[in-house]
This record gives C-alpha cells, structure tokens and sequence, in this order.
C-alpha cells in the first residue's frame, strides 16, 4: 500500500511540473507538453490503496476525473498511462483518451470524465461476473460530489435488486470545485445513500491507509463471497485546486491549510513505524518509486507524438460499410 | 456608440445583471456560478450582487437543477440556467428535450417556458471527446427551443436581453476561447464596443461581417472569427463575405440566400460535427432556394469522429482558418 502511495503522490509532483511548463508566468491551459484539464489527486491516495489491495487484475474498477491514483494501485501500465496524458501514440489509447479516459483492459480499468458515470459501468461488469459465475467483483469510485447524480442512485438500486457483486467507493475530499459538501448534502455520511437501498454501508472518517483496508476488505470479501453491493465512504482530501490552475479563491485558507496538515502518507508511514518497518526500508521503497515514476515519464516524453491522420482510426472496432477507417472521404476540402 | 470595450464573458454578464435588477424574478442557478463565479467567466460578480438567493450553486445535479429551471419558469419565473459545458447535457436531455423544449407545444402554448439555458462549447484546448464537443446540430435538431450562438461582446449582450425577455426556452451556446478569459487566450475580434445601455438583438438575423463578391462563407460562434482570418489572407485574391448566423433557431436563410445569389459560392463553416448538421441545413436551404445559383458548395467541419486529445489529432479534426481559406480556394471562384 504505500508504494502505491508514494508512488501516486511522487508521480502527480512530476506530473505537475510538466504540466506548468510553458504555462508560466502566463497560465494558459492550451499551452505546455500536457494541455487540457488535469486533475490531481494529491490526498487521495488512501482510498485508492487500501480499497485495490484487495482486487486481483480479473476484477473491474471504474474510476472518475481524477483517476491517476487509483489506475496506479489497480497496476494500470504506468508507462503508457504517462505516454497517454502526454498525449503520445503510444499511449493507453493512442493519444485520443488522455488524462480523464484512460482504459486498460489488461487489468479492467476505465474512467470517466462526466460525473456519476462511469458508476453504471461498474454495475454491468459486476451482471457480468454474476451471470458467468465467477467471483470477481466490481468496484466503482465516484466524488462525494457525484451522489447526487442520477447514474449512482439508480445504480445503487439496480446493484442491489440483482445482489450484485461491486462495491461503491465515495472518495469525500469536503469539496466539488467550488460547492463544499455541507452545500450539496444535508447527509454528512455519503454512505448512508446505501441505506436508502437497504445496502450495507460504511464510512472510514480518517484518511487513513490501514482503516479503509479493513473495512473494504468486509466490503470486497462480501460482493465475493455473492452477498451483494457495498457503499464505502473515505473521507480524503484536496490538498490543491479543483484542477491545475485552480487559484481556490472561494477555499478558506483555514481549511486549505488543514488538508495539508492531515496527510495520508504520514500517516501510513507511522503505521509502517508501529509495525515495526525499518525506516531505511520505507526509505528503499520510497526511492524504488520514485525511480519508476520518473522512467515512465521520460520513457513518455521520448515517445513519438500519433500522426494525424490516426484521428480516423478506430472510431468502429468493425466499421460499416461505406465508413472507411481512414480519412473521410470529402468532396474537395481536404481535411 | 459607446467606447467602452468588453470582453464577451463581460458583455453577458452586463446583461444578465441589468435583466436582474430590472426583474425580481430573473434567478441564476447551475454548478460553481455562485462562489466560483462561472468556470468560464459566465457569472462573474452576480453572486455578490444579488446573494446567493439569485445565484444559487446547486449540486452536481443536471437533471434535478435543469428541470427546476423548467418547473419555475413554468411557474412565471426567468430562470438563468447554467449546464457548465454543453457536453454534459446528456445526464439531464430529457428534462431539456422533452419538458423545456416540448411543454408549451403539448399544452398547445397554455403553458410557457421563459427559460434561458446557458452553456459552454468548444475545444481547441486539448481537453478530449467528453469536453469539446459544440452540438449545435443537437440542440437546432430538436424543435422547441431557440438557440443562440454569440460570436462577439455585442452581440453576446443584445442576444442575452433578448434571451431572458424572450418567452420561450433559449438555449445560449457561448465558445469558451471567445469569452476572454486569462487562461485562455481569445482571438482579437469578440472583444468589442458594448453600450452601458440595455438593447436586444433580434433572433434570426444573420449579422454579413464582411462583404464579398466571390463566395460566401456561413459560419457562427468561433469560426466567424477564423472565417474572417481565412477571408483577409485570401484579399486581394478571392473576395469573400463572411456572414454570422449568430442564431440556429431561428435561421435566417433570406440573409444567406441573398448572398449565394450574390455570389454563386457557398462554404459553411462549422465546429460541430459534419453529418446531420448545421452544414448539411444550411446547404440543404440554400439549394432549396436558390439552386440555379449555385455553382459550387463546400462544407468544412468536424469529421465524424468523437474529439481527440492529442494535439496532432485534435488539429486535425478540427477546422482552422487554412481549412476555409482551402475550401474557397477548391471552389475556384
Ligand atoms: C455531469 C457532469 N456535471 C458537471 C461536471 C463538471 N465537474 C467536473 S468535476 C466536478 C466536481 C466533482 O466533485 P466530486 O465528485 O466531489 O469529485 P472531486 O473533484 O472532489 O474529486 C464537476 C462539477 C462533469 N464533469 N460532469
């Protein structure tokens, strides 16, 4: 858990500086080697770690926009997942996903950056399992901010008709964008959105590593074991703007200034102490990390950019008749 | 005229907050409009004006939010309704397409809906399939709202009295890269002379931005700026008239007719994708009317595939002033 960890926070660190380049002193979102949105997930990294810890590469995971920690801990391919926020061919999906759309179905993961989304997905992977009669399990990520969409209600309700074996995962970072959560929901617990469904549920308050493992370890073990859906909230936290560039002008300095108190990592690394791990080890796998992340964004970096002309490719995995997998056909404006 | 020039994020705001102290019953409400003051600038300083009563963040909640709209405006209020970009909408569509757009039509106009729908389009920034998209063609498509695409500061106001004055459900589509904003830098054109006073701009007049003889060129929102890009490199050689549609529904097909007529060359320019769209209508019209005019058509638009993210592929895919000026230049006027 806390190489995924570090691993995750180093590479956002990394992820950011590129980000910035060409984007200062002026900030201009078009600009720079990683252009469009980018959403960090510095805080986040608990939810991500002590959940996966119990998923094998045959279980399906969907994440939201801020994906980055979760494709690392569910063993998304670091390299291509670099190359595809690059926006490089060689990337999870040629350059045309990017940061918000990344799918590997090596290990079952995909996202989505319309939020509540990407939770009916998880649902159907799950009728999947359950109609073929295995014991792999689902597992849908979603804001705090996103259980009020429709998609998450009914999919709650649809999951626990059919017993359905996934598990939803409520990262509550306080905030979505600029609403803090006591503006959006008079529910302090999202979990309890499950009790409405009559669904087991239950909420870790502390961003702590080793407290969400145990209990989506319960979580998990029970979509497994054919008991149906779960809903987990853990609480995290936004330790930067919504998205890069995001000044937080509507973000008290008080409670900007205590999510970066409250730090997973920390935490997860005083656990290690207790349990008695040497701090050169911590350090051992720290530097371990940080190696990897650091290959894969200059392996990244390297790749060669998709040539135009794959912007026709694959929009069908069998394209119709009469719609070709190359360029359109145009009368004379050649595009 | 004033001399007072304002970016198009600025210019509708002016109007919205006019429309507000005029009416009591004029209220804004959609995500982050409030604290954040608009992701795209869209509501900037409303909230401390008007309290967070008249502008009211809600949760991310499209088709809760976007059919209260429906359900307040039916009760007499002027709701302002933010869907944060436009590609969103499908969370909520049947709220937008089957109550906003259908409701006066099935009470066989007992009922009204004077309701605005505001919503950001547009890439050209890189931000994917999810986060691009400009469907006009979506909106126009569907009979029973107004759509409005402003492509300059003026025009943005006049079109946003008219908007929240209007009766019927309107559907406001403002480009992202022409509102002004610091991080993302706009074209020199929208910012424009906008008068401190309050005026309207009709819907279904085309605006002609620029006059010409040898072919012209139909276009809206962002492109009207690229359009005129494309006809100021082609001067000199091919005399282009440029003109802005500035409203989809309704259209003003005599304004476009009468310059084909004029011309004998038509090149619609579009953000949206290609097939079932502004293109083909505007196309289709032309032809309609004026068919022994017209001597050759080009469509430049987006192809049929969802919005890359790479920027290679999004240049590709995307129209940008080279692809206009190549157009005219195939229908070798
Ligand atoms: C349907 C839809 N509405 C609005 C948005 C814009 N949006 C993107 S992220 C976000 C806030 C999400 O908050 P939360 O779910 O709490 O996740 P967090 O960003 O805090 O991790 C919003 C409103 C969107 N992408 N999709």
């Amino acid at each position: 858990m806390y190489e995924w960890m570090v691993t995750a926070r180093y590479y956002e660190e990394r992820l950011q500086e590129e980000y910035m380049e060409g984007k200062e002193p002026a900030f201009d979102i078009s600009a720079g080697p990683i252009p469009g949105e980018l959403h960090l997930a510095a805080g986040h990294e608990s939810s991500a770690a002590g959940v996966v810890s119990h998923l094998r590469a045959e279980d399906t995971v969907t994440a939201p926009h801020r994906p980055h920690h979760i494709a690392i801990a569910k063993g998304v391919d670091l390299k291509r997942m670099t190359a595809e926020i690059f926006g490089r061919e060689t990337g999870l999906g040629s350059g045309k996903g990017g940061h918000m759309h990344l799918f590997d179905p090596d290990v079952n993961f995909a996202c989505s950056g319309i939020i509540g989304q990407g939770v009916p997905p998880a649902v159907g992977a799950a009728l999947a399992e359950k109609k073929r009669n295995t014991d792999n399990v689902a597992v849908a990520f979603l804001g705090e901010g996103a259980i009020d969409q429709g998609a998450f209600l009914e999919s709650l309700n649809l999951a626990k008709v059919q017993e359905l074996p996934v598990v939803f995962v409520i990262e509550d970072n306080d905030w979505a964008i600029s609403m803090p959560k006591e503006r959006v929901t008079d529910v302090a617990d999202g979990s309890k959105r499950g009790a409405g469904h009559n669904i087991p549920h239950d909420r870790v308050p502390q961003d702590d590593a080793v407290q969400v493992f145990d209990a989506a370890r319960e979580a998990v073990g029970r979509a497994r074991d054919d008991n149906g859906p779960t809903v987990l909230e853990v609480q995290v936290h936004r330790r930067m703007g919504h998205f890069m560039g995001d000044a937080e002008a509507y973000r008290p300095e008080e409670d900007k200034a205590a999510a970066q108190m409250r730090d997973s990592i920390e935490r997860m690394e005083d656990a290690l102490e207790n349990a008695g791990v040497a701090a050169d080890d911590r350090d051992a796998i720290r530097a371990d990390a940080e190696a990897r992340v650091d290959e894969a964004i200059s392996w990244a970096k390297d790749q060669p950019e998709p040539d135009p002309s794959a912007a026709y490719e694959n929009e069908f995995v069998n394209p119709p008749a009469g719609v070709a997998d190359t360029e359109p056909a145009t009368d004379g404006g050649e595009r | 005229m004033s001399d007072r020039q304002l970016t198009m994020s600025r210019a509708m705001v002016d109007a919205i907050a006019h429309e507000m102290r005029e009416d009591e019953e004029v209220f804004v409400m959609g995500e982050d409009v409030a604290d954040y003051e608009g992701i795209f600038d869209s509501t900037t300083g409303l909230r401390e004006e008007f309290g967070y009563d008249r502008v009211m963040d809600t949760p991310i909640s499209e088709t809760a939010f976007i059919g209260a709209g429906v359900g307040a405006a039916q009760a007499g209020m002027r709701p302002i309704v933010e869907l944060m970009f436009t590609d969103f909408f499908g969370v909520a569509m049947d709220q937008i397409y089957n109550n906003m757009a259908k409701n006066t039509y099935m009470s066989d106009g007992n009922v009204s809906v004077p309701m605005t729908l505001m919503t950001a389009v547009g890439g050209t920034y890189n931000d994917a399939a999810q986060h691009s998209q400009t469907l006009y063609g979506t909106f126009a498509h569907l009979p029973g709202m107004k759509v409005v695409v402003p492509s300059t500061a003026y025009d943005a106001k006049g079109l946003m009295h008219k908007a929240i004055r209007d009766d019927d459900p309107v559907v406001y589509m403002f480009h992202k890269r022409l509102m002004g904003l610091g991080w993302m830098p706009a074209p020199d054109g929208p910012k424009t002379a906008v008068p401190a006073d309050d005026y309207t701009i009709p819907f279904g007049s085309a605006d002609v931005k620029r006059e010409g003889a040898d072919v012209t060129v139909v276009t809206l929102g962002l492109h009207v700026h690229r359009a005129l890009e494309a006809a100021e490199e082609l001067a000199g050689d091919v005399d282009v008239e440029v003109i802005d549609l500035r409203t989809l529904v309704p259209l003003d097909t005599e304004t476009v007719v009468e310059s084909v007529r004029k011309t004998g060359n038509l090149v619609v320019v579009d953000e949206d994708y290609r097939s079932y769209g502004v293109t083909g209508e505007i196309t289709a019209r032309v032809a309609e009317s004026a068919l022994d005019d017209l001597s050759g058509v080009e469509r430049v638009a987006l192809p049929d595939v969802p919005i890359p993210y790479a920027r290679p592929l999004e240049n590709e895919v995307l129209p940008e002033a080279q692809d206009v000026i190549d157009a005219v230049r195939s229908l070798s006027p």
